[in-house]
Parts: C-alpha cells; structure tokens; sequence
C-alpha cells in the first residue's frame, strides 16, 4: 500500500534542524547528517514580478538578515539597469551601501558573539543550556558590563541600517543603480560624536575587547578551542583587488586546506561557469561545490573563518593588527578550527566598527549624487559577504522588465556541507557506544552547529528560529533515543 | 505607553502586528494623543529592551496561528528568562526578564496576540485576519482612551470578543 508522508508546518515557526544518527551493532556512528526540512520557493514566487521591486520583495525572506537580501538584490538589478558590477555607482552611493552593510555586520556579528558564543564559552559546554544565555550573562557581575555592550553594540547597528535604508522594516534604501538617500550632517554627528556609549569609537573599543576576552578564553582552554570540531575544508569568499578584506564587494576566491588557491579572483557574473549544486535526497537545503573539482571534492566553508583565510589583509589599522595576530598562530596557514570562527568574527566586528567610523567622516556620505543608469542588460548577478558569509543573488529578465527565472545561494546552503561536517565529528566523538543522548550531547552539537551561526529563515524560507532536534538509530533503523529542545 | 508591533508583512497574516501599529498610528495622530510611542520589528530583539527603558506600560501585537484564539487574545506578560536555541528572535517574556535584569523592575507589560491564517510570501492579509484585526483594534482603540483598563488583565484569553461569548 502506497504511503503518504505528509509534513506541515506545526507551529508558526517553521524552521528546524534534525539530526539524524546511525549506529552500527557496534555502536559506533556509521553515518550522521543534519536534515533540513522545509520547503524552498522564493524563486518561483519572483517569477513575473518587475525586477525593481526586488531590493524591497527580497526582504521578504527573512527578519534576520534582510539588509544582505537587500543589498545583494539591489547589486544584482544594478547590473540590469547598467550600472555596472558594484564598484561603478556613485561614491555617495557605494559608500551609503558599505554603511548600511557594515552597520548589519556589526549588530549581526555582536547578536552572535555577546548572546550566543559568550555564554556557550563563558558558562561551558556542560552548563544547562537554560543558563547559557545573555541574561546569566548579565546576572554574573563580571560579565555584566559586556551583556550591557553586546545590547548597546546590536542598538547601534540597527540605528546605521535605519538611517541608510530608511525604515526598520521593508528598507528602500538601496535601488536600482544606487541610493534614494544620503545621510544629513546631524545624521552622521549622531554616530559620530553621539552620547556615550553610543558613537562609532565606543563600537572599536568594545569589538577590540570582545577580542581579548576571546584570547583571554583561548589561553585558558587551549585544547578545547582548537580541537573542538576541527577539520580541513575548501573555503571560498570575496576579496577586494588588492586581496583585502571586503565585505560588499570583490572577487570570488577560494583557496584549500593549504591555502593554495584553487579559484582565482574571478569576476562573480560567471559564478555559473565554477560553482554547482547539488541536490541530495533527504535534504531540502542544496549542496553547492566548486564545479573542477566535483561534487565530492569541491564543498567549501563560507563566512568569517573562510574569509580570514582567503583575504590578505585588513584595511584598517587595529583590525589589521588582530589579523596578524590572528594568522600568526597558524603560522599563516588556513585555520580549520571550528571554534577560531568566534575569534574570526570578533576580528570582522572590528573591522565593521573601524570601516563605518571612516565611512562617516567621509564627507561623500553627505552628497546628493545618488543614481547612475546605462545600458539596460537582460541578467544580473549580485554577491556580497553576509555575515554568515558568501550570499548569491542571480535574475533573467525579459523584455517586459519582468522576472523569468530567480537562483539564491545563501551563506547557510553554501555551510551545508560544512555544518554536516561538524555534526559528524562530534558525534563520532561524542555519541560511539552510547544509548541515550545526554544533556553534554546535545550542547556539544548545538555548539557545533552555532559556530556557523545557521539561519534557516532564508536557507528553507520558512519563519523564524530553530529548533533542534536529535535522534539515534541503530543498524536495522530501529529508533534508540530522540531529543529535542 | 509603548506599543510595539512585530513580524514579517512578507509573510501574509505575518503583517498582523505592524498593520496593528498603521491603525493606531493614523488615530493617534488625529486624536493628537501624547505620551504613546509606536514601533514595529520583524521580531523582537535583544536590543528592544532599551525600547522599554521610561514608558510606564508596553503593549506587544503580534500574529499567531494558536488554534485555541478565536479572533485575538490580551494578556498579561510575565517575566521569563528562558532563551531560544538561535537568540534571532526572543519572547516578550525573555525581553522583560532582560530588562529586570539590566534595568530594574519593568513596567506592566501585555501581548496581543491577533489570529492568523496564512503566511505565504505575499504582502497581503487574509480576509479572516483582516475580520480579527478590525475585532482587536475596537478593544485596543477604547485601551488608547482609557489606559486603566489593562488593569486587571491577566489570564490569557480573557479578552477576544469570542472567547467571551462562548463563556
């Protein structure tokens, strides 16, 4: 009798990871995989619409990061309207647009750091995860003051995007071919020179800090730190010309575990001709590889710890000199250690601080040459750097300015692979042998998985958080344990 | 008094919080009424704590898809430390507890939730959610003119014009 398997949406937040692990009689973990069960279907839904709606349409996807959608889509119709590939806007334009991105990078990155990661290292893996959260963080007098920063840090980067796409919701910032605004001098005074904490320089100091309590962890759990789900992998992001560090606009680079290139600084329009997906059966979210060297071969890590190993240099002075710091303890080798993403991101956070502090006293942000046009183009591509990392925005359209066909690799379908890594080696490590799953069990997975910081919002198109759920099967499939929180 | 609107309008019924925080937006400008600060998200956020700071009530309008509301539920939020796995969006519970916790006692603080049905990737409510946000803005609209009316409120779904007929 045929079987109908029917699977909908319980609860208004959709999105969930499920991890799913095989034993053999043994016990010892034969297979594991991290699961993604919603839905893809934004593509289709695009289809028809006039494209320079999609800044605005894109912002749809999610409530978590729509400032990347936006700016990715606007980069994309950019190349439509003929405007160029990024980099021939407008100064005004180009610099509103590295604003509001950094300003999402700085609130994104501190979320993760100042409420995620924090706890999880201050509290330890085998705390209960009901305590391993901002609120203990505030609760511990030590770390009191730096609950106070990540709320302060997240406040500030939301007033940027707000004042540069010009509504919480549904920005229009970014359009086709540049900016519908500028920002006014009592604008910029506020970010500037704003009341204690809340100016630009409070935001370096702070991400500098963030930075030593990082290291101060490090020295102090060493083996932890560096081992905690490490392997090597590809690792693929932009890079300015020169092989800076550049988050809205660049080359696409990949190097491999050695560091020897395997991409070489190509222009993102022809994405298509070095990157593929692959669609696997009991995942909903693709499986994107480099096309030379397979789809066994080829997968790569995006985001902070992928960018530090393929850019160069930093063009700003203190987050320069972590980064060299930094690669000094690689010895300037690619670093494949899970947990060094934390250390990663924190430097990134600098690096926004620094970089919105230069765009603000740059009297071009204050001009009112907002637009450029040219020829128009029948396709757009538009890349930039998420903050979870690399996010691809790809549009046809006809000659009634309408959208024939819509492609999105966004930064947690590119760490897909990646993700399932981590899940593997911790649960080889962690679950060989066992019967139950324990409270350390789940804690050590989740952390794996939050390393990468996962948004399933936009990656299944679903609404909202995660939650996680874990099962073990033995040889013959028979159901041994199921956890979820 | 802040009222606080939440969730994506791209997700059809989503929208049902910032529609709220329109409505009320427009009257309380023609019915020039002061000391009523308004402000939407696409979820709430660690950051909104500093939202709270100074208002001596907090009223959050969100959707939901609980089949137990008929049309809309008011109740009372309690403190609730609590965390989600991803902190990409907290609770009005978790939001309070934070604000304790930085800040001091927080003000008395209320979730209306408004009914929905569909949550597609469309900007548009649905007829139902449209019928639920017209029952729950008369109740919010009379709460405008006369604060003192939260008083009181505690249980959930004590108030939805619904849940009160069928009792």
């Amino acid at each position: 009798m045929a079987q109908k398997i029917t699977i909908s949406p319980v609860t208004r937040v959709e999105g969930h990871g499920k991890v799913t692990i095989h034993l053999n009689d043994e016990g010892e973990v034969i297979q594991s995989r991290l699961h993604i069960v919603e839905f893809r279907g934004f593509e289709r839904f695009v289809q028809n619409r006039p494209y320079w709606e999609m800044p605005v349409l894109v912002q749809r996807l999610c409530g978590i990061c729509p400032v990347s959608h936006h700016l990715a889509a606007a980069k994309a119709v950019d190349v439509i309207v003929g405007a160029g590939t990024g980099d021939g806007l407008t100064p005004t334009a180009e610099k509103i647009r590295r604003l509001m991105h950094y300003g999402q990078i700085l609130q994104s990155h501190a979320l993760h750091f100042f409420h995620l990661a924090s706890p999880d290292l201050l509290f330890g893996v085998d705390a209960d995860p009901a305590r391993r959260n901002v609120i203990t963080l505030a609760r511990t007098p030590e770390y009191r003051e730096l609950a106070v920063q990540g709320v302060m840090m997240r406040k500030f980067g939301q007033e940027i995007i707000k004042a540069t796409a010009g509504k919480k919701i549904h920005g229009t910032g970014a359009i086709p071919g540049g900016v519908n605004k500028s920002l006014t001098k009592e604008e910029r005074d506020v970010f500037l020179k704003g009341k204690d904490p809340l100016n630009a320089d409070a935001m370096i100091d702070w991400a500098e800090a963030a930075i030593a309590l990082f290291r101060d962890f490090h020295k102090k759990n060493r083996d932890m730190v560096d081992e905690f789900s490490r392997f090597p992998s590809n690792h693929l992001s932009l890079v300015g010309r020169d092989g800076a560090l550049d988050l809205y606009h660049g080359r696409l680079r990949a190097v491999d575990s050695e560091g020897k290139k395997i991409l070489h600084d190509i222009d993102y329009q022809e994405y298509l001709d070095y990157i593929g997906e692959e669609v696997r059966s009991w995942s909903y979210m693709k499986f994107p590889f480099l096309t030379e060297l397979g789809k066994q071969d080829g997968w790569y890590r995006v985001g902070p710890l992928a960018r530090l190993n393929t850019c160069e240099h930093i063009p700003t002075p203190r987050a320069q000199k972590a980064f060299e710091e930094y690669k000094s303890y690689t010895d300037g080798r690619p670093n494949d250690m899970c947990m060094h993403t934390h250390w990663a991101r924190l430097i990134e956070t600098l690096f926004a601080a620094e970089s919105i502090k230069l765009l603000l006293e740059d009297p071009d942000i204050l001009k009112d040459d907002l637009v450029i046009k040219g020829k128009r183009q029948p396709e757009g591509i538009g890349l930039l750097e998420a903050p979870r990392g690399t996010l691809f925005h790809h549009y046809r359209v006809n000659e009634q300015d309408q959208i024939t066909m819509a492609n999105l690799i966004v930064s947690t379908t590119n760490n897909n692979q990646p993700m399932n890594e981590a899940v593997e080696q911790v649960a080889r490590k962690q679950m060989t042998g066992q019967k139950t799953i324990t409270e350390p069990m789940m804690n050590a997975v989740e952390m794996a998985i939050r390393a990468y910081d996962p948004c399933l919002s936009c990656a299944t198109h679903a609404i909202g958080r995660m939650p996680l759920e874990i099962t073990i099967y033995d040889r013959l499939g028979n159901l041994i344990d199921r956890k979820s929180r | 008094m802040l009222i606080y609107g939440y969730g994506n309008p791209g997700r059809q019924d989503d929208g049902l919080g910032k529609a709220m925080i329109d409505l009320a937006g427009e009257w309380v400008r023609n019915e020039d009424l002061e000391n009523i600060s308004l402000d939407v998200g696409y979820q709430i956020l660690v950051e909104d704590v500093t939202l709270i700071e100074n208002k001596d009530v907090v009223l959050f309008v969100d959707a939901s898809m609980d089949e137990g509301i008929a049309d809309f539920d008011l109740a009372a939020v309690t403190a609730d430390d609590n965390a989600t796995f991803t902190m990409h969006q907290v609770s009005p519970g978790f939001l309070l507890a934070l604000y304790e916790t930085l800040y001091g006692p927080a003000p008395p603080a209320y979730l209306l939730q408004i009914r929905g049905y569909e949550w597609e990737l469309e900007e548009s409510l649905s007829r139902g959610a449209q019928e639920n946000l017209q029952k729950a803005w008369k109740v919010l609209r009379q709460i405008l003119k006369d604060p003192g009316r939260l008083d009181g409120i505690g249980d959930p779904k004590a108030t939805s014009t619904e849940n009160k007929s069928k009792k």
